[in-house]
């Protein structure tokens, strides 16, 4: 087990310093030099190359990303090409925002996909095991900006029930987290309703059924554990993706998460920021997938012995 | 005892202060924007949403008249301009202060130009303090300041300038010039723009990173009766639509980002929408730069026959109306603006007759570049039809604003670019700044703003000449001489001047103030005149 963790972290790291040199290659291969997009356009040719040597912009590429790897192992983002901010401050201001955002969306999509992928399962090919199934391809397939903004049109401004947008209070994180869980919750019901639907035809559900017991204690002790564990999978997956930033969702809730400040700094070919925001979701989805493979085997014996 | 009586002093003040907390209410109000601010370093930022912060936030030697372009001294009490236009000499104000409580002296001005020079605050500033003795040092990194700012004693300062530049008391008013304390700078380490100390109407109060920025009145502020309002507070990350629908429910008094094109019509037509519109000019002229090196484009008669082919009425119908078709390079609001140009009118079979004359009478292939925001793809594309209607077949690059910005100051690179979403809004309400850098030969450089690449040396020389005109008294015959370089530039046809952009932002019925502080020529919305009805 400590092996296999060492392994795991091991690869993780590697990932991630993958990640950081695509990244990296990739943004300062751009034709677009960032020092002149700081110097402005009254610039002197004189005044965009001293700032291109402030920044070292004038050093080898691999001098360059030699510098920055050396600062990312001390913790050090570097700074803002726009703002001047230190990117990990940028980041960590945003940081709550987002996990907040995250465990919302997830709590929503787990609780409506199992509950509802279940019931399809158990009464599968009736009127709801259809409805249901319609409803989560609706759900799969409508645009994040339109169930967003629809939601918002009707709780938030016919309604008044909810803020149309903003942070802090518990009112302010319902409609975003309903956006994403409601998106997310069609792929959780369908995977859920089939794996459900396989392994109430396996042999130990019959005999489970065979010596009597209810269909409730079935279903919820027997078939539901069984049918979870790609579920786990999926969250560790969903993790990384919502750190990276739902950049629709935030943008109609006015949601200060971090693919907002990845936007902005895209349109502002701020660098850092950008490889900030990307090595953080990077990140998150390594210790997302990471996290699923531990929980797996605790939930799932089978994985435990092999 | 002592907590009752706590208490009750407390209960009596509350009592006491009620009737003055009711009589500020409303005096607060809420300005929403879709971007975050990213900086509030006056010497850093220069962006449209910023940079109306800033002015409030810090004060400088010159200013302008709330709502116009004419020039006040504000932070000087007197200046005074030397005959030859090379030494200029001005008072400050005494008393004024930092909002550190420190009182501003001469040398804080120079240390604030200097600091907007210098490459270390890597500043988009730097080329407007050009004429400064001592700047070509400065900004190629060496130590030692500009040594053309003296500062005799601690009111006054005194610029030496190495060439007459008339434009030079519009400089001391953008917000580079901003004066800045030192100790406040060196103290934030490099997040001065996070903590700004400035001695403006405003102080900043508080900044939640991502979410809001709460400005509120500066009670020193060295001019009475300013600013109107006590505080605003601005929420970023705000989508422009739900910004407008907050506004209709009296949560937002200015959404910054102005009226969405689908919504223009809805709030136009409602009952109170007449008033709540504030719709205005800008300095803006948006464009088609045609690259005299790139092959036909070289041709003047090519350069003509596009100009013709361009259905101007159509693309402002793309920006729903909220632009005006452009005849000239500089805009109606600017001086210098030349009311009876007739510019190159729409006329296809006159476009197809000039492209024949040069040779190409089946057309030719070329490139169009545009940033990739809408509307700007939209409004490429209808420019792409209007040529494909002479036979010329343009190839649409519509990228990311710095990879269009690189193509353009690359030689060679770019045939044609549509400036919309970077588009030359002016720095100050100067015709020298619609000239130099994006039609000058200094600007037709590798890395530079000429994305004509247009060079004309008898027009740099009256530019030149125009601009050492720095008597005041010879206002009028300078401007006269602007205009004419602008409509001799335009019988070159290094551009096609597409559309002038109108700004339309809506406010509610509580707020006061006339439209031009709701979109000021030099502020775009100025915080110190607004008021609360």
């Amino acid at each position: 087990m400590v092996i296999l963790l060492c392994k795991r972290l091991a690869q993780a790291f590697l990932i991630l310093l993958g990640v950081a040199a695509i990244t990296f290659v990739l943004l300062y291969a751009l034709p677009a030099d960032p020092a002149r997009m700081i110097a402005g356009r009254s610039a002197t040719a004189q005044t965009v190359a001293s700032i291109r040597h402030e920044l070292g912009l004038d050093q080898p590429l691999l001098v360059q990303f030699w510098t920055y790897l050396t600062g990312l192992l001390q913790g050090d983002l570097g700074r803002s090409y726009a703002q001047k901010t230190e990117v990990w401050t940028l980041i960590a201001a945003r940081l709550p925002a987002t996990l907040t955002l995250m465990a919302a969306g997830i709590f929503v999509e787990v609780v409506l996909g199992i509950t509802f992928g279940t019931i399809a399962a158990v009464r599968r090919g009736s009127f709801v095991d259809r409805l249901v199934m319609t409803a989560s391809f609706v759900g799969v397939s409508a645009p994040q900006f339109v169930a967003a903004l629809l939601l918002l049109y009707v709780f938030a401004v016919t309604l008044g029930w909810f803020p149309m947008s903003g942070y802090g209070s518990f009112a302010h994180i319902v409609l975003p987290a309903l956006t994403l869980g409601i998106l997310g919750a069609g792929w959780y019901a369908r995977m859920v309703r089939s794996a459900m639907i396989e392994v109430l035809n396996q042999d130990y559900v019959r005999t489970a059924r065979a010596k009597g017991l209810s269909s409730r204690r079935i279903i919820f002790r027997h078939a539901l554990p069984n049918a979870i564990l790609p579920i786990i999978a999926m969250i560790g997956i969903d993790i990384g993706q919502f750190m990276g930033g739902v950049v629709v969702v935030e943008a109609v809730y006015g949601w200060p998460g971090i693919g907002q400040l990845a936007w902005q700094a895209i349109q502002q070919v701020d660098i850092p920021i950008i490889m900030g925001v990307t090595l953080t979701s990077a990140l998150a989805i390594v210790a997302g997938n990471l996290l699923a493979d531990l929980i797996a085997p605790v939930i799932d014996p089978r994985i435990r012995t092999s | 005892m002592f907590k009752r009586w706590l208490l009750g002093t407390a209960l009596a003040t509350a009592a006491l202060l009620t009737p003055l907390a009711a009589n500020a209410e409303g005096k607060d109000i809420v300005v929403t924007y879709k971007d975050d601010i990213t900086t509030l370093d006056p010497q850093i930022g220069y962006d449209w949403v910023n940079w109306s912060m800033i002015k409030s936030l810090f004060s400088r030697l010159m200013d302008y008249e709330p709502g116009t372009a004419n020039l006040v001294p504000s932070l000087a009490e007197s200046f005074d301009v030397a005959p030859d236009g090379l030494t200029y000499t001005f008072k400050l104000h005494k008393g004024v202060k930092f909002s550190n409580g420190r009182e501003i002296v001469a040398s804080d001005v120079k240390y604030s130009i200097e600091r907007a020079v210098d490459p270390k605050t890597q500043g988009p500033g730097a080329g407007f303090f050009g004429a400064i003795d001592g700047f070509d040092d400065l900004a190629a990194g060496k130590d030692g300041g500009l040594k053309g700012i003296e500062t005799p004693d601690d009111s006054t300062v005194v610029f030496k300038l190495t060439r007459p530049d008339a434009t030079f008391l519009h400089v001391l008013a953008i917000n580079f010039a901003s004066v800045v304390p030192k100790e406040a700078v060196e103290a934030a380490g490099g997040d001065f723009g996070k903590k700004p100390v400035g001695s403006g109407t405003f102080l900043l109060k508080d900044w939640t990173i991502g979410q809001k920025l709460v400005f509120e009145r500066n009670p020193d502020y060295f001019i009475k009766d300013m600013p109107k309002i006590d505080s605003f507070t601005v929420e970023v990350g705000q989508e422009p639509l739900v910004a407008l629908l907050r506004l209709q429910k009296g949560e937002v008094d200015i959404a910054g980002d102005g009226i969405p094109p689908a919504k223009f019509l809805e709030i136009k037509n409602s009952p109170d929408g007449a008033q709540m519109i504030v719709d205005g000019e800008q300095l803006h002229t948006g464009y088609v730069t045609l690259n005299t090196k790139v092959k036909p484009f070289d041709d003047l008669k090519v350069r003509q026959a596009v100009n013709h082919a361009i259905n101007k009425e159509r693309i402002v119908r793309i920006l729903n109306g909220r632009a005006t078709p452009a005849k000239e390079i500089l805009p109606p609001l600017m001086p210098g603006y030349d009311n009876d140009y007739a510019g190159y009118d729409y006329n296809v079979e006159k476009a197809k007759a000039l492209l024949a004359e040069a040779g190409h009478p089946d057309g030719f292939e070329t490139v169009l570049y545009a940033t990739n925001t809408d509307p700007q793809p939209r409004i490429a594309q209808a420019i792409q039809q209007d040529l494909a209607a002479i036979g010329v077949k343009a190839e649409i690059r519509a990228l990311a604003q710095g990879n269009v910005i690189a193509a353009g100051g690359t030689e060679g690179e770019a045939p044609m670019i549509w400036s919309g979403g970077m588009a030359w809004i002016a720095d100050f309400p100067d015709p020298s700044n619609f000239y130099g850098p994006i039609l000058g030969c200094g600007g037709a450089v590798q890395g530079g703003w000429n994305w004509s690449w247009y060079c004309n040396a008898e027009l740099d020389e009256r530019a030149v000449a125009a601009d050492s005109m720095s008597d005041p008294a010879k206002g009028a015959e300078r401007i006269a001489a602007w205009k004419s370089i602008f409509t001799d530039a335009m019988k070159d046809a290094p551009w096609i001047p597409v559309t002038n952009e109108r700004r339309a932002v809506a406010k509610p019925l509580r707020m006061g103030g006339e439209n031009n502080i709701y979109i000021d020529p030099t502020r775009v919305i100025n915080y110190d005149a607004i008021f609360v009805k």
